[in-house]
């Protein structure tokens, strides 16, 4: 299985701002009713966005001038609570390719790079920065530069935090694992042999 | 060298190393349930991938099942497509399925356990971040993703990045009313929502000697609410007891061999640890929440926070707790008007928690105007609990008495807040709109401060509305 080398993210940017948004609130539970994930990005902050009635309330996703934005601000511990990976690939197929906050929940930070889509974290003070420069011009082009751990905007470049395991995967294209790990299947075998319990 | 239990067992489970560094890892035990597993089994199909060990998985229905009328087809479409897909992928692939007719069904964090599947030693994964559960045996247990889930039936094994494991001591003694649900909030208050990113926590000493099996469950299962993937605790005779007899454990001679094997996986003394947190079992009162995170919670005698008080990163946070909650900052917790009770899910839904709130509320009354249910954990629980008269108690003192499932901790089935409900509720996360309303509102407390509420129609401290 060959996937593309996901070396940067070039795009417009929309800050969702605050600390532990869960993954129930980026996905509520009930949108999870379903045996696939296609047409999950409409729910996309669902319960944040809108009103018992539909119509929208006021939030940044809805905002007319971030409109078409592709990377996602946040704030600490983006992702934590449920493993639902109906949480990134909403995200995903609501347009967004890569998501920088202050820190991420892990299994939300494992889901999406096997998705393909990178997490990468800055300093709180750099992303407040950051956050200011798109929110007073929302069309400046944010690029998530994988490859040198870079995320640079208006003329600014900001060092950000990709571990080791999620860097390489993403710029050697093995982003999803399986085929690495069906490579492993002889040894798989030996170790299931070797256990000392088995169901 | 002397070594913990997670690194004895990652290192029994360890298949290679791959390219990125991270660890291919055996899954000793796949756990599935319908919510997290069609698209899983989708990709398997689109790979033209098989189950690589189809007796090394086990199946039940949970999140989407009504706890009252269960009869087929349900009456919301979507959730008997899910449970019919669940049924034709097990049956495709030759998995064990415990379906609603089995007398095993129920939350798969209770029925791993019940039905001897979950033991000492083993690497557990599971499409639900509550898989820590099982972490109270000493198997490494964690919950994963859905593309992961497929990794796991295509290869038995998953790429992980090996974490760091921090000692959490809690010595001493537990005052009368402080329950294993109050030692897992008073952790994550204490080290944050975000505290155990990377790491595995060690639950141990004297207070998690003494616990029985199901309090060291309700602690493992809340550990990803403080940020860590997985925790456990040291298998010792407590866990063996437990275990013996249950269906899917070693009987006879190889019971005896398994027990010996089970006792060398617990951590070697003087092991090294990344991190030790001590904490003493005294100073932990009965703790319920008031915000929109598990952290964000305080003893049932404290006022609630002002905001200006707490650390800079906390504030805004904190800010949009009282907002959603209509709560207000400096007044006290106690006293608050509650609507909804609720007691079950993976957290508290077990017979010792039924069993508790039975011996409380016997004489008493829910309040008038007060919804109360009791959901069962597993068909296993709800028999016990009805052959034990535990479920006439609850229907005498007015609370519903509901079929197994996961019921109003996610709100996926039909039990719902409505509105802005508040409901005192035995689960495990209280975000906006967990409980199946956007501007519902949930604190979590010990299933014996739920009963408190339930009679009271306030949050109480169960000490002294409960004399015994």
């Amino acid at each position: 299985m060959s996937l593309a080398k996901i070396t940067s993210v070039t795009g417009r940017g929309v800050c969702v701002p605050g600390a532990d948004i869960d993954t129930d609130r980026i996905i509520p539970a009930r949108f999870m009713k379903c045996v696939t994930f296609d047409g999950l990005g409409e729910f996309a902050f669902y319960d944040e966005r809108k009103k018992a009635d539909g119509s929208d309330k006021p939030h940044p996703l809805n905002d007319p001038r971030f409109k078409g934005a592709s990377i996602l601000l946040s704030g600490s511990n983006f992702g934590c609570g449920s493993s639902r990976e109906h949480a990134p690939q909403s995200l995903y197929r609501f347009g967004f390719r890569a998501v920088i906050a202050e820190s991420f929940a892990e299994i939300f930070f494992g889901n999406s790079i096997t998705l393909g889509m990178p997490c990468v974290t800055l300093p709180r003070a750099e992303l407040q920065a950051l956050a200011a420069v798109i929110e007073k011009d929302p069309k400046a082009e944010i690029v998530v530069e994988v490859q040198n751990r870079k995320v640079i905007c208006a003329g600014k470049s900001y060092v950000a935090g990709l571990p080791h395991s999620a860097h390489e995967a993403l710029i050697t294209g093995k982003w999803d694992a399986i085929a690495d790990l069906l490579e492993g299947l002889p040894e798989v075998a030996r170790v299931a042999a070797s256990l000392p319990y088995a169901i | 060298m002397a070594k913990s239990l997670f690194e004895k067992v990652w290192d029994t489970h360890a298949v290679r190393t791959l390219p990125n560094g991270q660890t291919q890892l055996f899954v000793g035990t796949h756990l599935i349930h319908e919510v997290t597993s069609p698209q899983a089994f989708g990709m398997l199909r689109d790979l033209g991938l098989k189950v690589l060990y189809p007796k090394r998985t086990f199946a039940t229905v949970d999140h989407i099942v009504p706890t009252n009328e269960r009869a087929e087809p349900f009456s919301d479409p979507l959730a008997d497509a899910m449970i019919k897909e669940l049924r034709k992928n097990c049956r495709d692939f030759d998995i064990t399925f415990f379906d609603l007719n089995s007398g095993k069904q129920g939350i798969v964090h209770i029925v791993g356990p019940e039905q001897g599947i979950t033991q000492p030693g083993m690497t557990i994964a599971c499409g639900d971040s509550h898989t820590s559960t099982h972490g109270a045996f000493g198997a490494i247990a964690f919950g994963i993703g859905t593309s992961q889930v497929r990794d796991v039936l295509a290869t038995q094994t998953m790429a992980l990045s090996k974490m760091k494991v921090c000692r959490i001591n809690v010595d001493g003694k537990l005052g009368r009313g402080v329950y294993a649900k109050d030692v897992i909030l008073h952790i994550i208050r204490e080290l944050g929502v975000n505290g155990g990113l990377g790491f595995a926590y060690e639950y141990g000493g004297e207070v998690f000697d003494r616990f029985t099996m199901e309090e060291r469950m309700t602690v493992c299962n809340m550990s990803i609410e403080g940020g860590a993937r997985c925790g456990y605790v040291n298998p010792d005779d407590t866990t063996f007891a437990y275990l013996k007899g249950r269906l899917y454990c070693p009987k006879g001679a190889e019971w005896n061999r398994a027990v010996e094997r089970w006792r060398a996986t617990a951590s070697d003394p003087g092991c090294k640890y990344d991190k030790v947190v001590n904490i003493r079992g005294e100073d932990i009162s009965p703790t319920v929440t008031w915000g929109i995170n598990p952290g964000q919670a305080i003893f049932i005698h404290e006022n609630l926070p002002e905001p200006d008080s707490l650390p800079e990163k906390d504030r805004s946070t904190a800010r949009e707790a009282f907002t959603h909650m209509k709560l207000k900052p400096g007044q006290p917790i106690k006293g608050t008007k509650v609507d909804v009770v609720f007691i079950g899910s993976c957290t508290n839904g077990r017979l010792s928690d039924l069993q508790e709130v039975a011996r409380l509320v016997k004489g008493h009354h829910v309040k008038a105007g007060v919804k109360a249910i009791v959901v069962p954990g597993s068909q296993g629980v709800s028999k016990l609990a009805e052959e034990m008269g535990l479920a006439d108690t609850f229907r005498e003192a007015g609370f519903e008495w509901r079929g197994a499932g996961c019921s109003m901790c996610l709100a996926m089935n039909p039990d719902k807040l409505i509105g802005d409900q508040l409901c005192a509720s035995s689960s495990n996360r209280n975000f906006k709109g967990r409980q199946g309303s956007p501007t519902g509102r949930t604190i979590l407390m010990s299933p014996a401060m739920v009963a408190a509420a339930a009679v009271t129609g306030v949050v109480s401290d169960a000490r002294e509305v409960f004399k015994n």
